[in-house]
């Protein structure tokens, strides 16, 4: 909000000194020279250092091979067989991404419960709710990972003395075992059967919409859109004669052997992200809620919609509206606050990378800006999905 | 009158006393019905509830008070051997290290003025929050100037003065905690404002530059801004100049929440109808002037609320410099955990809850005031 160029050219004489023009462009080059030196003093300085510490700067050390191991790996990584610190890169950030979006998964429902609840006209349930917000909301996450991890997990039986849930899942201080699924050579049909399943429902969804539009007759478009997803799959992997087999965790003497192994760090990673971040989204799905005005609600049911169909038609979408732009900020914080996974051992990017890789080979800079430029970008993306969402779907005013 | 006495042997001449309204219309029996069994839903969600209640509620209390061991000397004291029933929290042990939590490894005989530092901090909050006490200007004074100068030299010491130097390796606790969180927001605040109206000046080159800054640090997470402050800033800074690890979080934590308190004070900026801006303009005062004495004072009202919620997350926040090696209160409530001479099944659950409870206290007391605030302020908006 400066004054520059909004005064008319009156002709009258303003020295330089005063000119709104001329101060703005001095203080402009001052910022930027000011900006320009201590981006020229760091990097020399950071040159300096480097050649005292003996460090090559660059990214040559992605190539090199990094002799650790890493427990949770979604893609092949082992100190034995020459994987490098970027296979590193990459075991890290997919395992970052797999806990924050399950982690948005579980937040999502449990935030939304807790949203409404927070609403509802049960007085016990409402008092639950709002005591669960505010005890969640004004605790450090660190400490609730810390107290998942250390105080509930840890304590847990060793593996000889597992909790045992029929079905074949064991509960121990390793982890959750559960039997691993393996799917047999037909199973792809399953897939496909799916995928035809998901189309077919779409299709169905569209020409009702055009039934409704045409004739007013309303047609069943949920439940077929369920009946098709999970009856077509079914149907499907029956025909393919069930070519799904379950490796079966097995106690052996000291130990549990097979099975699928989810480790204590993701179980408790995952509980307090979503518990935490549970409570942020409550708050908003309740302001969302409570945003849409009662007129609405009233003109609804005033032209004979029942409370279902109220909420469903009427209140949702309009709540949305308000509910969707905090809520991205939240999924955002999810995946920054994933972060967090350094203090509890989950090999997570920050863990793996911008700590293991980062002691191993010494390369501050370079593993800290990748991993930085990560976070950004993910960040950056998703707020321009954001604002291209906020723009197609903002209300229209006069 | 004397007709109507005459006609007939008795017309009542006063109002019956009002009958009370049927036990099931209002009261308590009537609220209950309302308010948990209306319907079977509504019915089935109350016995959920108070199934809830009773799962948690009970232990909860059963193991923070009614358990817990509130003496001893070591150990001996919170195990079942001893005590002779299954222990709660053992909050011996929070006692006998309460000062390790509060100061860190502070020399005894110097804490005394980490107490005169809290005492400042406390008079200048509420010194600032409080609307009721006067003089707000040299409040601001103190608070933003007087304090963090005299509170540097008490903490850090001065020889000259008579005050030994602490070294800040010493610090440790809610001490650590506190400075991170009050340096975080005294300069978080001047830095934030700055950063806002950089955001929103005409001048490109500065709000390129501000844009820059605040949408790069609102990305990133602050555990890598701690890590960078950690292990780049020395690599940026001239040789052998090392900066106290302290230090580097501070420059790390106040960076990263002035991003964020930049974006509040937007809003409020943005808030200030435009007739604010050019009436400041027609009366031909300059930028500066037009900012501090009209329109700051209006921005920065409105978004009490949301500076005070900035305030509670930089607050939960400062426990992250725990992961990056400093002694806050998390820290050493952690490496209290390793001494053998608590160690019992419930001395981490009890550290935690010590932990947590500080933590909920100070944030539940921010955004008790915060919403206090709002609904002060909203009666001067209503129309």
């Amino acid at each position: 909000m400066s004054l520059q160029g909004t005064l008319p050219d009156t002709g009258a004489k303003v020295s330089l000194f005063n000119d709104p023009a001329v101060r703005g462009i001095a203080y402009q080059v001052v910022v930027a020279l000011v900006i320009v030196f201590l981006f020229y003093e760091a990097t020399s300085n950071a040159v300096e250092n480097l050649r005292a510490a003996k460090i090559a700067s660059g990214f040559g050390f992605m190539e090199n091979t990094a002799g650790f191991d890493i427990n949770q790996t979604l893609i092949h990584f082992s100190s034995t067989d020459g994987s490098t610190y970027g296979r590193a890169f990459y075991v890290g950030l997919l395992n970052t991404l797999l806990v924050s979006s399950i982690a948005i998964v579980f937040s999502t429902v449990l935030g939304f419960i807790m949203g409404i609840a927070r609403l509802s006209p049960n007085w016990i349930v409402r008092k639950l709710s709002s005591i669960y917000v505010e005890v969640i909301r004004n605790i450090p996450l660190l400490l609730q990972l810390l107290f998942w991890y250390n105080a509930v997990l840890k304590p847990l039986p060793d593996p000889r003395n597992s909790i045992t849930i029929p079905g074949g899942i064991y509960i121990n201080n390793r982890g959750l075992i559960v039997p691993e699924p393996l799917a047999g050579s037909l199973f792809s049909y399953v897939y496909i059967a799916l995928g035809l399943a998901i189309v077919m429902a779409y299709a169905f969804s569209r020409y009702a919409k055009k039934v409704q539009i045409d004739t007013g007759r309303i047609l069943p478009k949920g439940l077929v859109a369920v009946g098709l997803i999970f009856g077509l799959p079914l149907l499907a992997f029956a025909i393919a004669g069930f070519p799904l087999t379950f490796d079966m965790p097995k106690q052996s003497r000291f130990n549990l052997t097979g099975g699928m192994q989810v480790y204590p760090e993701f179980v408790a990673l995952l509980l307090g992200l979503s518990i935490y971040t549970a409570a942020f989204i409550a708050e908003n799905v309740r302001a969302g809620i409570l945003a849409v005005s009662k007129g609405q609600t009233e003109a609804a049911s005033a032209l004979g919609l029942s409370p279902g169909q109220t909420l469903r038609l009427v209140v949702v979408p309009q709540a949305m509206r308000v509910i969707i732009p905090p809520l991205t900020s939240q999924y955002l914080n999810v995946t920054k606050n994933s972060s967090l996974a350094v203090a509890i051992g989950y090999p997570d990017l920050v863990q793996v990378f911008a700590g293991t890789v980062l002691n191993q080979t010494g390369q501050a800079i370079e593993c800290i800006g990748i991993t930085m430029a990560v976070y950004l970008t993910i960040s950056l993306v998703t707020s321009y999905f954001m604002n291209l969402y906020n723009s197609r779907n903002a209300l229209v005013e006069r | 009158m004397s007709l109507a006495s005459n006609a007939s042997g008795y017309v009542r001449q006063d109002n019956l006393a009002s009958e009370k309204p049927p036990t099931l219309a209002v009261g308590p029996i009537a609220w209950i019905r309302e308010n948990l069994f209306s319907s079977i839903p509504n019915t089935l969600l109350t016995l959920f509830g108070a199934w809830l209640v009773y799962v948690l509620i009970p232990p909860a209390i059963e193991f923070l008070i009614v358990n817990a061991v509130w003496e001893g000397k070591d150990r001996e004291a919170c195990l079942e051997s001893t005590v002779g029933h299954p222990v709660g929290a053992c909050w011996a042990f929070v006692r006998a290290r309460l000062g390790y939590f509060g100061y860190g490894q502070y020399p005894f005989e110097e804490r005394w003025r980490v107490d005169l530092v809290w005492l400042m901090l406390a008079a200048g909050v509420v010194w600032l929050l409080w609307p009721r006490v006067p003089y707000k200007n040299f409040g601001s004074l103190f608070f933003f100037l007087i304090f963090p100068i005299t509170a540097f030299f008490l903490l850090t010491g001065a020889p000259a003065l008579g005050l030994p130097n602490v070294s800040t390796n010493l610090w440790g606790g809610v001490l650590v905690t506190l400075v991170i969180s009050t340096v975080g927001i005294v300069v978080s605040l001047p830095l934030g404002v700055l950063l806002a109206l950089g955001r929103r000046s005409k001048l490109p080159i500065v709000k390129f530059a501000c844009v820059v800054f605040i949408e790069f640090v609102r990305g990133v997470p602050l555990i890598t801004v701690l890590f960078m402050a950690n292990t780049m800033l020395p690599l940026f800074l001239p040789g052998g100049w090392r900066p106290d690890s302290l230090i580097r979080v501070l420059v790390g934590v106040s960076l990263f929440s002035s991003a964020y308190m930049a974006e509040v004070v937007r809003g409020g900026l943005q808030a200030i109808p435009r007739g604010q801006y050019e009436g400041a303009m027609s009366l031909g005062i300059g930028y500066w002037q037009m900012m501090v004495f009209i329109v700051l004072p209006q921005a920065l009202k409105i978004v009490i609320p949301n500076i005070v919620n900035t305030f509670i997350g930089l607050f939960k926040d400062t426990s992250l410099v725990a992961i990056v090696g400093i002694f806050d209160l998390i820290k050493t409530v952690e490496a209290s955990l390793v001494d053998p001479r608590w160690a019992t099944p419930v001395t981490r659950v009890t550290g935690y809850a010590f932990a947590a409870l500080f933590y909920f206290a100070f944030c539940w007391g921010m955004s008790q005031y915060s919403q206090w605030m709002e609904r002060k302020l909203a009666t001067g908006h209503k129309r």
